[in-house]
């Protein structure tokens, strides 16, 4: 479980983003969080990820209070951070290089972890396996993006966090990956917050949908979505009266 | 370009050599013929030696460049507090031809081979420091918090990220840099030594008067500066083959 608690944060010299912010998140829980350029998604995010740390309150994971980037936290970005320089499989097999480098030491890489680089069941599952021995030059937007996520993957993550992380491709292949995320934290029992600025992919994508407005962000907007699990979801009617209502609340935006 | 191309503009440049020499007709252009010949006769003597000093010098110069810029570069680079405080001296340093330093540092080192490796050094530095540090600083930063996720630290960032993110930074240098690296060492030897090609090359032009066999130090000169651009080459493709897929 994620607790936020009166979560206070702002960049040096700049407005605060939020201000006595709670939040949770149970495990297994999907989340999309929705919002506008500037209104702080992607910084919730680096706070969950702990690559930042709040000015006041606390994040705290399984109780315990985040102080650094923790081992089974998962982050993927837009722009999938692949090395130019690795092929497809070495991209994958990153993220177990850096724990191989670590060892098993609690901080950089689980305490239960066996040193591994066998990445091949992801790379299958995924779909990139016969592009491998490419590189990240040689192949599509939705190929990088699988082969983040395979990489991400490969260090069984319990909470996924993505940043736009479809937002350069196009419509079917986006669907297709978002489908392919939903499926993978459906089967690992993994926790996922998707940050978007896109109604109907957090209409598609979450469970539950956070609403960050123009900031200090203060209260917790939340709506829930449990019908996105059901097959055929995004052509209903549930579907269009929540993006409908999404969209009317980041119109108005009350915050 | 391929290696057809470079045959052809070779045989072009020949051609072209052979004509000048033709139109001058005088003893201080001999014809690529005579030169060719003499070059091989003189691989009989002492040019072997010559040829060796200096590449033992060019390459002396260049791995100690390497292996204390790349370092430099990589941590002045990854730091904006060390960027900012390093970036103003080798601005300044940086354009200052080193070439200069050629009396000074002898004077300093003495005659051996120590100054004129260290000369070559002072040259590579600076290009490799430049290029490895434009090149950590301008990493993304999208790449590096998505291996920071992945749990590295700054240890497994810089064998992961850094080091490999320099490699096209350093080849470039020392691509860039192996010409003016060459010239520097041809001015070096012309002073207070009997070995190598610099010296080789004046001492049978200005005192000997024995031009073909200048022309053919001039060739061993070219040939040591091409080898060392074609060695750089074949290192970025071994290296770097992600450079060069379609």
């Amino acid at each position: 479980m994620i607790q936020l608690d009166s979560l206070t944060f702002s960049y040096p010299n700049s407005q605060t983003l939020f201000k006595d912010f709670t939040w949770k998140i149970r495990q297994g829980e999907s989340w999309a969080i929705l919002g506008s350029s500037g209104c702080g998604k992607t910084t919730l995010l680096y706070l969950l990820a702990g690559l930042l740390q709040p000015a006041g309150g606390s994040v705290a994971i399984d109780g315990v209070p985040l102080a650094r980037p923790r081992p089974r936290t998962g982050l993927i970005l837009q722009d999938y951070g692949l090395l130019p320089w690795a092929t497809v499989r070495e991209n994958a097999e990153l993220g177990l290089k850096v724990r191989n480098f670590y060892g098993a030491d609690g901080v950089h890489s689980p305490h239960d972890y066996t040193p591994t680089r066998d990445v091949y069941p992801w790379l299958e599952r995924l779909g990139i396996s016969e592009i491998a021995a490419k590189y990240p030059a040689q192949i599509s937007g939705g190929q990088r993006q699988r082969a983040g996520i395979a990489r991400t993957l490969a260090l069984s993550p319990d909470l996924l966090l993505m940043d736009e992380p479809f937002a350069s491709l196009d419509a079917l292949t986006r669907e297709d990956l978002q489908n392919l995320t939903r499926e993978l934290c459906a089967e690992g029992n993994i926790t996922l917050v998707l940050v978007t600025h896109n109604i109907e992919e957090a209409a598609a994508m979450g469970e539950n949908i956070l609403v960050l407005g123009e900031p200090p962000n203060q209260r917790t907007r939340t709506f829930a979505n449990p019908a996105v699990q059901r097959p055929g979801y995004r052509g209903s009617t549930a579907y269009l009266r929540l993006c409908r209502e999404l969209r009317l609340e980041l119109a108005h935006d009350p915050a | 370009m391929t290696r057809r191309d470079i045959g052809i503009a070779s045989l072009g440049l020949l051609a072209l050599w052979q004509l000048l020499a033709m139109l001058v007709a005088r003893p201080i252009l001999p014809t690529p013929v005579q030169v060719l010949g003499t070059f091989i006769e003189e691989l009989q003597g002492d040019l072997p030696a010559h040829f060796m000093a200096s590449l033992w010098r060019v390459v002396a110069g260049m791995l100690l460049s390497v292996i204390t810029a790349v370092p430099a570069g990589l941590i002045i680079g990854s730091s904006r507090r060390l960027n900012r405080l390093f970036s103003p001296i080798i601005y300044l340093l940086y354009p200052v031809p080193k070439v200069v330093f050629v009396p000074i540092v002898m004077l300093f080192l003495g005659i051996g081979d120590l100054a004129k490796i260290v000369l070559i050094f002072l040259i590579l530095f600076f290009q490799i420091v430049v290029l490895v540090r434009d090149q950590a600083a301008g990493l993304p930063s999208q790449l590096l918090q998505s291996l920071r996720s992945l749990g590295a630290g700054r240890r497994a960032l810089f064998q992961f990220v850094y080091l490999p993110a320099s490699l096209p930074a350093i080849l470039t240098a020392l691509r860039q840099s192996v010409g003016t690296a060459v010239a520097v060492l041809y001015v070096a030897e012309l002073f207070a030594t009997r070995l190598g090609l610099g010296y080789y090359i004046y001492y049978n032009g200005s005192t000997l008067l024995d031009y073909p066999a200048m022309y053919a130090g001039v060739l061993a000169m070219s040939l040591l500066g091409l080898g060392l651009y074609f060695s750089v080459d074949w290192l970025e493709r071994r290296l770097c083959p992600w450079k060069f897929v379609q």
